[in-house]
């Protein structure tokens, strides 16, 4: 980032914070931001999760030609994901005590265990019996996990952003740990929206 | 009550080095630059652009409706071109003109903010609306969406893959845009407020942005899934929607309107705040009921987001659902109510200054009473199910967002004009806009109610030649409309270039935004912003209490 004089230097400690430039003059409110914007994307899930219930409400399909899920598959990647969520807040802890090699350690498994999880969703998709466009319920599983596949996507590729970042010299720190809190806010919505997306489309 | 704190403000002193800031010219309006009133502007500009090319359409719209055959236009075209007009006013004129534009330019200065909180997202955020754009109105070129702006399926399914994917790739990318408006106004109006000023201090257009805002947040994501599914069945052959294949269509016209009829608070709910804060200003008197007014916002948010399904009365939705949907419909003329009146009461008494600031937000009071009248009507399942599709409610719609949002738009141009350009426009062709528009607007629209009672449908190119004389009408009044903006744009332009110097604050208005120069500095305030706590002060007496200090029971405590 450009611009960060003796001046923009000097109002950092001013206003204690290291943001960059324009974040200069006030604390950092990215976290905050960033709530926001997954107040958004579980109103993007609500919405389909509500479609998908209503679907069954009024469906007229017989029975016997509902899908079939296996458990024990998307079982195993619940615990995955929920044990992940555990793990990356191991970093928290880390980055407390300026720890980066133990947030590198949390967030390695974490990203490990992420993908893990999407290879065990590509596993399940390749040997389920039924395709995209069979009927309106294989449609919802389909983009229901799907659509949560590439949030999970998304976060393992943040997780692997703030690895990178963190090879350089303090680039986190106690004070600086913006990308570490984010990439574990992110991930815990992932989590939780898998935790009710599992309730809705494997147990119901 | 206007005082000035000199204290030690975070970062605020020395001046900030806004290292990236160079000097505002006309090219920094065609640049990814971070300053909230120039992304105000690019807003606002780009905006009134693309209102000028719905404009246009409606009045291709209006030309075929002129008479009762097909001539002017084939029924195909006829569909693209209302399709259209509608997507491109509500999603690329009054969205982002009502939040980005002033909500960028006069959020930072009503609080005493250097800039948004989010710079670099608001600059993202609004570079990704001409291209959203373009793809709508270029699709023309091809093939225009042709399924109205509501894109029902199955209809959106049969009506022309190329077009529809354009309509939903083109919303895909406004929604997004707008949420991101929206994450920067929320966090704006909650974090960055000048130390001091409280939430109860802000004027009017802050709250009314507060409560867009949480709209935007909730409802447009659930359109963003409406718009995924929609895709998909359109693209790939599910059958989310479609009947034919086992699919529901009514799940799309909840997931559509549970967005589209927050929507309308969207669009409505910042020109209520700006209507606040120019009817003190020009009456000289301070805003009757400050708090009914702020927390009405509110109220109208929260009541916006339950009652959707008024738009779906007549698709089979169960009487004890109707029922729901009808009352909590009804109970929203309450805040809405609660707005007219205490603007009313502001106005009352005062002395007015009759110019085109003016003239708009008057118009606006009277217009949208009438869009609101007839709003409740529809509310009403028995009345709604006669006038269901019908030009009923066409003239509805476009009495609350023309005769509202556009009059309350215009009235704030007309008002904010100054400041942003630090020139003074036209009162004499300002005023010649105001009657043409208002001649134009109810000339239009008025005759359309009857239309509807009579049972004309909405969305036809042809119809029944009993309708002809009143349709003349209203195309001839379209046609005053259109003139009308002839006169804005000219003046726009000229005062811009030409106009007379504008002091930095020409209407002796009190609240922050005019307490600084006209046009701002890049930063603002030279300094700390000073600390207003009470910005609708006007004909101030001697112990008057701020407005965050009034209690309901000082109404008793007042002596007559």
């Amino acid at each position: 980032m450009q611009g960060s004089t003796a001046d923009t230097e000097t109002m950092m400690n001013v206003a204690g914070t290291t943001a960059v430039d324009h974040h200069a003059d006030h604390p950092d409110f990215r976290i905050f931001g960033l709530i926001m914007f997954l107040i958004a994307e579980s109103m993007i899930f609500l919405g389909l999760f509500a479609a998908y219930l209503t679907f069954r409400a009024v469906s007229t399909l017989p029975e016997d030609q509902m899908p079939e899920l296996e458990l024990l598959l998307p079982g195993i990647n619940t615990m995955i994901l929920i044990s992940s969520s555990f793990i990356i807040h191991q970093a928290e802890d880390s980055i407390k005590e300026n720890d980066i090699k133990g947030v590198q350690k949390w967030f390695g498994i974490s990203a490990l265990l992420g993908i893990i999880f999407l290879g065990g969703q590509v596993f399940e998709y390749s040997n389920l019996d039924f395709g995209l466009t069979d009927n309106i319920f294989a449609s919802t599983f389909y983009l229901l996990t799907g659509f949560h596949g590439l949030h999970v996507l998304v976060g393992v590729l943040t997780i692997l952003a703030v690895l990178w970042r963190s090879r350089e010299e303090g680039h986190y720190s106690e004070e600086s740990k913006f990308g570490i809190e984010a990439a574990e806010l992110y991930w815990h919505f992932v989590d939780v929206v898998w935790i009710i997306l599992f309730i809705l489309l494997y147990l119901l | 009550m206007t005082q000035t704190v000199q204290e030690n403000l975070p970062g605020s002193s020395p001046p900030p080095a806004h290292g990236h800031h160079k000097p505002t010219t006309w090219k920094t309006y065609f640049t990814f630059c971070e300053d909230h009133k120039v992304i105000g502007i690019q807003y606002l500009v780009t905006s009134f652009i693309f209102y000028l090319i719905g404009g246009a359409l409606a009045v291709g719209v209006r030309a075929e409706l002129a008479t009762p055959q097909v001539d002017v236009v084939s029924r195909e075209l006829y569909n693209q071109l209302f399709t259209v007009h509608a997507t491109v006013m509500i999603f690329l004129w009054i969205v982002p003109a009502g939040t980005g534009a002033f909500g960028n330019y006069l959020l930072p200065l009503m609080i005493g903010a250097r800039d948004m909180a989010f710079p670099k997202l608001n600059a993202v955020a609004f570079w990704m609306i001409p291209p959203a754009g373009i793809l709508l109105i270029g699709s023309f070129l091809v093939e225009a969406p042709a399924s109205g702006w509501t894109s029902y399926p199955p209809l959106s399914l049969v009506s022309g893959q190329f077009g529809e994917m354009c309509w939903i790739l083109s919303l895909l990318i406004l929604g997004t845009s707008s949420i991101l408006g929206a994450i920067n106004f929320s966090t704006t109006i909650l974090k960055m407020r000048r130390p001091g000023l409280q939430l109860t201090q802000m004027p009017l257009f802050c709250w009314a942005m507060l409560a867009a805002s949480a709209l935007m947040l909730i409802s447009t994501p659930v359109l963003a899934g409406a718009m995924i599914l929609l895709s998909f069945d359109l693209i790939v052959g599910t059958n989310f929607f479609n009947p034919a294949g086992g699919g529901e269509p009514v799940v799309y016209q909840h997931m559509f309107w549970f967005y589209s009829h927050p929507a309308v608070y969207i669009m409505i709910l910042p020109v209520f705040g700006m209507i606040s804060d120019i009817l003190p200003v020009h009456a000289r008197k301070p805003i009757f009921g400050y708090k009914a007014i702020a927390y009405s916002s509110l109220a109208i948010s929260f009541l916006g987001l339950i009652v959707w399904a008024h738009h779906m009365f007549t698709s089979g939705t169960p009487p004890w659902l109707r029922m729901f949907f009808m009352v909590a419909t009804m109970i929203i003329a309450v805040p809405t109510g609660i707005k007219v009146f205490s603007w009313v009461a502001t106005i009352w008494g005062g002395k007015l200054r009759l110019n085109s600031a003016m003239l708009f937000s008057m118009g606006f009071v009277s217009m949208f009473v009438v869009g609101g009248l007839s709003g409740v009507m529809v509310a009403s399942v028995p009345f709604d199910i006669h006038v269901h599709d019908t030009y009923f409610i066409v003239a509805h719609l476009h009495y609350v967002l023309f005769g509202g949002s556009v009059f309350g738009l215009y009235a704030g141009i007309y008002h904010w004009y100054p400041k942003m350009t630090g020139r003074m426009m036209s009162e004499l062709w300002g005023k010649i806009h105001f009657v043409l528009t208002f001649i134009g607007f109810n000339l239009c629209f008025m005759p359309m109610h009857w239309l509807g009672l009579q049972g004309m449908p909405r969305r036809v190119a042809e119809y029944d030649p009993q309708f002809a004389t009143v349709n003349l009408i209203c195309s001839i009044g379209s046609f005053i409309l259109a003139i009308s903006t002839i006169p804005f744009v000219v003046n726009a332009v000229w005062c811009w270039v030409k106009g007379e110097k504008a002091p930095s604050n020409p209407w002796n208005a009190i609240s922050l935004e005019w307490q600084t120069e006209s046009p701002p500095i890049p930063t603002n305030w030279e300094g700390d912003p000073p600390l207003i706590t009470d910005p609708y002060a006007y004909g101030l007496k001697p112990g008057r209490k701020a407005i965050g200090a009034i209690r309901g029971s000082d109404l008793w405590a007042a002596k007559p």
